[in-house]
């Protein structure tokens, strides 16, 4: 209990006495935490926003005109047996009318074909949504073989496709860009946090040569250092998590107008403890690691 | 106490540091290790401190073979000595009263004990000004002093000093060797390297020399004679 109160003492002296070094590990963990929190919080902005997009594609199924509201409701319930279906909103002929009306109601010409017709061209339709585009397909492919088929006059599926499987490569880029940037960025990040450690540590090894000497045994001697890397990586933590709390906080009204929906100070505070956990096992993990590592080094005497 | 047995020491590619040196040091005994530069004084107390291997031979430390040792153990071991280098090696974070803590916090030593030990240390070599002052704004003679109180602190069975004296003037070196002597009476046994003549012939010890990594000499109440 006295060693580890002892050492806890050194390696608060260790840190306080050498407040040059002891800054300047710290500016580049914060670096380092905060590019990493970057990367994690891009991860789950882009995320959000493939979400977003993919949720506004649906799929239109259409029924011939001697389809029924009773069969086209049965088609709806043995759909919504589909684990995979989301959501199934039925349009009648007379609303898919008043839709395009209102939509068109400026459109002289439109309107006036319509006119023209004399009847209601529009089918009645079933919109589908499921949980994630790549299962239109399955979906698809169930009501084409199902007993149903006969009553279908039209599925927008395949005029989607293209587009459907467009924003899944983009998604998929997306993802796989993000975890590349995340690796790539990351080691670099934690190498020169890792140098920047080890050439600070560089000025103790006589001290760490005279302490051997002198009888220190490797506990007595790695223990400050590891005790130094924990304050430095729980100060660097703690400045990280306020500048992002604070930029966060700040920007936001200015990404939610720009990305309506996109609460980032919501996510950030929802997933604060996600991010707080990152942001210490890098700067306490990389501190104590960067630490022990180079230590380690020069304890061969 | 100590014994050392044919002991040999070869630096790559060829430079013979130790050749075949053999002798015992007895408890509380004062030995004085002479010789010009490179006759193997440091590396003789670099192995006694294992900071380095022989190429061949032993040294017994009581009933312990010192090479057997594993790297753990050597932390204990060294608890067992007392060192005073000639370019001090005092930990340059620590303040003097910290430097001399140090060693007896690593022998577990209680916080009440060392607060009421140090103040009696540091007025043995006149130090006790300068407790809180870091080794950077003390003199050489100081540091010396400094080093010595960290050296004795623990109340080690053995004392090396390499060539504690080498950057003194005649005033510091006086006081120092007069120190080594107290510590002596008191029961440390002292091993003792240095090439400072006035030194040796006023000491009136044990005196080992050493040339070109041999024992030439080994006489009870030696002189420098080289």
């Amino acid at each position: 209990m006295t060693s580890l109160k002892r050492i806890f003492c050194f390696g608060w002296k260790n840190f306080s006495r050498d407040p040059g070094s002891s800054t300047a590990a710290i500016f580049i963990l914060v670096i380092v935490i905060s590019l990493i929190t970057s990367l994690y919080l891009f991860e789950n902005v882009a995320q959000f926003l493939i979400l977003s997009i993919q949720e506004k594609v649906d799929v239109s199924i259409y029924f011939k005109e001697e389809a029924s509201e009773e069969e086209i409701s049965k088609v709806s319930q043995e759909l919504s047996k589909i684990p995979e279906v989301t959501e199934t909103k039925y349009v009648s002929r007379e609303e898919a009318l008043q839709h395009f009306t209102r939509r068109h109601k400026e459109d002289p010409l439109l309107m006036g074909s319509l006119e023209e017709l004399g009847v209601n061209p529009f089918f009645a339709s079933l919109n589908i949504k499921v949980l994630e585009s790549s299962q239109y397909e399955s979906v698809v492919g169930f009501l084409e073989k199902s007993q149903f088929n006969p009553l279908i006059y039209k599925i927008d599926y395949y005029q989607k496709k293209p587009i459907m499987e467009k924003l899944l490569s983009i998604s998929s880029q997306i993802n796989k860009f993000g975890i590349i940037f995340s690796i790539v960025f990351g080691v670099i990040a934690i190498l020169v946090a890792f140098s920047q450690i080890q050439l600070s540590l560089q000025n103790s090894k006589q001290e760490i040569g005279i302490m051997r000497m002198v009888g220190a045994s490797n506990f007595f001697i790695q223990g400050p250092f590891i005790i130094q890397g924990i304050i430095i990586g729980g100060s660097a933590v703690l400045i990280a998590a306020l500048f992002f709390w604070g930029i966060i906080y700040g920007l936001n009204p200015r990404i939610e107008s720009l990305v309506p929906g996109l609460n980032l100070l919501g996510f950030f505070t929802s997933h604060f403890c996600i991010i707080l956990l990152i942001q210490i096992s890098v700067g306490v993990g990389v501190g104590v690691f960067a630490s022990s590592i180079a230590i380690r080094k020069y304890l061969k005497v | 106490m100590i014994s050392f047995q044919n002991l040999t020491k070869i630096y790559p590619p060829n430079i013979v540091a130790l050749d075949n040196v053999s002798f015992d040091v007895k408890e509380k005994e004062f030995v004085c290790i002479v010789g010009r530069s490179g006759a193997g004084k440091t590396t003789l107390l670099k192995l006694l401190l294992a900071i380095e291997k022989p190429t061949r031979g032993e040294i017994f430390f009581g009933d312990e073979e010192l090479f057997k040792i594993d790297h753990e153990d050597l932390s204990k071991f060294r608890r067992k000595i007392g060192v005073i280098f000639q370019d001090y090696k005092l930990l340059p974070s620590k303040t003097v009263y910290e430097n001399v803590a140090y060693v007896m916090e690593l022998m577990g030593r209680s916080d009440r004990e060392i607060s009421r030990e140090i103040p009696q240390i540091l007025k043995i070599v006149e130090l006790e000004d300068r407790s809180h002052n870091f080794p950077a704004q003390l003199s050489g003679g100081e540091q010396q002093r400094a080093a010595v109180a960290r050296a004795i602190a623990h109340r080690p069975q053995v004392i090396l000093a390499d060539e504690p004296t080498g950057n003194l003037d005649p005033y510091n070196t006086q006081d120092l060797i007069r120190l080594l002597k107290k510590i002596n009476k008191l029961g440390t046994t002292i091993i003792l390297a240095t090439h400072d003549k006035e030194i040796i012939d006023s000491l009136k010890e044990r005196v080992i020399t050493l040339e070109r990594g041999r024992l030439i000499r080994d006489e009870k109440e030696g002189r420098f004679i080289i």
